[in-house]
């Protein structure tokens, strides 16, 4: 929150007869003051006011009705003084129907700002009746057809006809029908049926990914969500409609049908695509993931992420992974004896004949013990870049995930990959001896197959095969970042944190685990046994990470000076 | 102003004109094709020769309107259960609903063109559609 939101005046107001003090102002979409709405302040105060259209990251529209509640202002005299009961309490004019004074009328609480004095009373009779109203009159022309919906168990239809709807309906006429399966662009499919018209998708697609491309047409019983015909809704961001839309009315053709949400076990993580390290959540079942979903964090996605990033994951699941321990010397069969074997080999290297490639989508503590494993050898260390497109909302250009965590761990320069053309001389002249690479196909980064033929040792590591795994004398498999746990530091600076979703498969292990083992093995003192002691061990050694724990990350991070 | 002078001139609004409408606008053409849509007056295609508008306000309802409509669909090979305006593939009728056309007391009202019929029956329809294929 910025310092201007705690430093705002409070004002005292009371919520289902409960004197609570509240912001007076508060952020709206784009994080700028204004006057806290009712449904801000019932949020503070604990009290959830049900809502469809409201999106606290999108301009207020006010169309849903969902959010009425009833509520009461003091009354004022001539002389602008509150006028006082018997007791001495203020009194309360209850909002009501001016032509009908007996018959309150709500207010949305989404877009009607609070004022000194106010009562709102969420759970009231009169609340109730409004919501019921307003619930039987989205579902009149719903198709109710929940059972085949993706949308089920995670409706915000369902779950307020749980809470504030009617268990029967009254309506006998025939529904109204309107398109299905209306294939709206590359990766969405909507169902005007369930459709509540809210337009979160319309607000989102046009003042967040700034292209204006869904709209409503037609009128009254027929109002119908669309793209202008013959125009795809396609950008880099459209995905997140499927997300904000409370209803099952947009889906993501990806995930359309594939499991049912409530089989789905959710891990926090992040995207890997690229160096903004948007805060995600993996959803999986029985070692599958099934769906990627963006996790607010304001400090970097706020509560989106790209198309591109959400649907690279299938890759994990590949059948070509690399689960076993392999490479051309091994004579061991188990992780024990294939890493007593690299250590000795790399125990007779000679200092300064050895070098070191790790990617920069390793994590920092595994960067972190390969940095010890290269001063403990003598042995250079860089990183490869890996540059893209970027653009103006979140994908960066840097399609590493923690090229900044490779720069702070010191695996690498400031620039990565300065020493790469070193080290491939080096191993041409025959200086470089022994090769240990993290994650990248080296020969695609002027590093020939034919001179990794010529090393004496070659230790690769890495998740799916390649021309270096095939060479490699030991390959190690190592684990997908959803297969582990780690963090990593984006390109500006946050450091995040993400927890494991899917066991590993096979022989193959996370890194950070044989990368202890092989330190130990090289005798090198070694406190730590888990991701979390090594990162908290590497935060007292780092200057940029002083103070900083595992835990202290919590689920969004820190910030740290590059 | 930009609508009515095209539809005036080419009879209806294409998608085309939309998009044209937009680029001249500064819009997206989504913007313009969800006002094209909710207006009735804006035609998105082509009308029929004879254009019978029948009057579904209370009055006109009330006094039949609806079995007139069915009566007009069903002779001219179109589908009565169909929202909105609808033409016949030879392009001779479109027949659809239009609110109260002022004209309430000689209720149910149909407009063929220009012309008005008051306390329209389905004898008189019959007698409309008469006139329709004779001109
Ligand atoms: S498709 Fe979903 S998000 Fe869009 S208007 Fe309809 S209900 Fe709202
Ligand atoms: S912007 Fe980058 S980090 Fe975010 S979802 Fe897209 S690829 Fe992933
Ligand atoms: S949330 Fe839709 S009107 Fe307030
Ligand atoms: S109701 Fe039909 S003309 Fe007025």
């Amino acid at each position: 929150m910025p310092l201007a939101a705690t430093l705002v005046e409070k004002i005292r107001i009371q919520i289902d007869g409960r004197d609570v003090e509240v912001p007076k102002m508060m952020p709206d979409w784009q994080g700028k003051l204004q006057p806290t709405t009712m449904l801000q302040a019932c949020q503070q105060a604990g009290v959830e006011i049900p809502h469809y259209c409201y999106h606290p990251k999108l301009p207020i529209a006010g169309n849903c009705r969902m959010c009425l509640v009833e509520f009461g202002t003091p009354m004022m005299g001539p002389d602008r003084k509150p006028i006082l009961n018997e007791d001495g309490t203020p009194k309360i004019a209850k909002s009501v129907l001016p032509y009908e004074p007996g018959t309150p009328r709500g207010a949305i609480g989404c877009a009607t700002a609070i004022s000194p004095g106010m009562e709102i009373y969420p759970n009231s009779p009169a609340t109730k009746q409004m919501r019921e109203a307003v619930l039987e009159s989205l579902l009149i022309n719903h198709p109710l057809d929940c059972p085949i919906c993706d949308q089920a168990g995670e409706c915000k239809l369902q779950e307020y006809s749980m809470q504030h709807g009617q268990a029967t309906s009254r309506f006998v006429e025939a529904k109204v029908h309107k398109p299905k399966q209306v294939d709206l662009g590359p990766r969405i499919m909507l169902d005007d049926e369930r459709c509540i018209l809210c337009s979160r998708c319309v607000r989102f697609t046009r003042d967040i990914a700034g292209d204006d491309a869904l709209g409503f047409v037609n009128r009254g019983s027929y109002n119908t969500l669309a793209a202008f015909p013959g125009r795809e809704f396609d950008n880099n961001y459209t995905l997140n409609t499927v997300d904000i839309c409370p209803v099952g009315a947009l889906t993501s053709k990806d995930f359309r049908f594939q499991m049912r949400v409530w089989f789905l076990r959710e891990t926090k993580s992040l995207c890997t695509s690229c160096g903004t390290g948007c805060n995600v959540v993996v959803s999986s079942r029985e070692e599958k993931v099934y769906r990627l979903e963006p996790r607010e964090n304001d400090a970097v996605n706020s509560s989106w992420m790209c198309d591109a990033g959400r649907l690279n994951y299938k890759w994990i699941g590949r059948e070509d992974r690399l689960t076993r321990l392999g490479g051309s010397r091994l004579k061991a069969c188990t992780w024990t004896g294939g890493a007593r074997e690299v250590a000795e080999g790399l125990r007779t290297a000679r200092p300064g004949t050895v070098a070191i490639i790790a990617s920069a989508r390793q994590t920092n503590e595994e960067l972190y013990w390969l940095k010890k494993i290269a001063t403990r050898l003598g042995a250079e260390s860089d990183s490869i870049p890996r540059v893209g497109e970027g653009d103006r909302l979140l994908v960066s250009a840097d399609k590493n995930p923690n090229s900044n965590g490779a720069r702070l761990t010191g695996i690498c320069g400031p620039l990565l990959g300065m020493k790469l053309a070193g080290i491939a001389d080096g191993i041409r002249s025959g200086s470089i001896r022994t090769l240990i690479v993290f994650g990248e196909d080296v020969t695609r980064h002027g590093i020939s197959a034919e001179m990794l033929q010529r090393l004496d040792l070659l230790v690769v590591s890495d998740i799916l095969p390649n021309q270096t795994t095939r060479l490699a004398h030991y390959l190690l498999p190592g684990c997908a970042p959803a297969e582990k746990m780690g963090s990593f530091v984006n390109v500006n600076g946050r450091l995040q944190k993400f927890l494991k979703a899917l066991e590993p498969r096979e022989d193959a292990r996370p890194e950070i685990e044989f990368l202890m083992e092989l330190l130990g093995l090289l005798g090198a003192p070694q406190p730590a046994r888990s991701v979390e002691g090594s990162f908290n061990q590497m935060a007292k050694e780092i200057p940029a990470l002083a103070g900083l724990t595992w835990s202290s990350l919590g689920d969004t991070g820190a910030t740290v000076q590059i | 102003m930009f609508l009515h002078a095209l539809q005036e001139h080419f009879g209806f609004i294409s998608k085309d004109a939309v998009e044209w409408t937009a680029s001249k606008l500064g819009l997206q053409p989504i913007n313009v094709h969800e006002l094209v849509t909710f207006y009735p007056m804006f035609r998105q295609e082509p009308l029929g020769r004879h254009q019978i508008k029948v009057c579904r306000t209370l009055s006109c309802a009330l006094a039949g309107a609806h079995q007139v409509r069915t009566f007009f669909c069903k002779r001219v090979g179109l589908d009565p259960h169909k929202h909105g305006p609808q033409t016949t593939s030879d392009g001779h009728y479109t027949v659809e609903f239009v609110e109260c056309l002022a004209s309430c007391g000689t209720a149910p009202v149909v407009m063929v063109n220009e012309t008005f019929h008051e306390q329209v029956t389905v004898e008189k329809a019959e007698q409309i559609l008469a006139g329709c294929r004779a001109t």
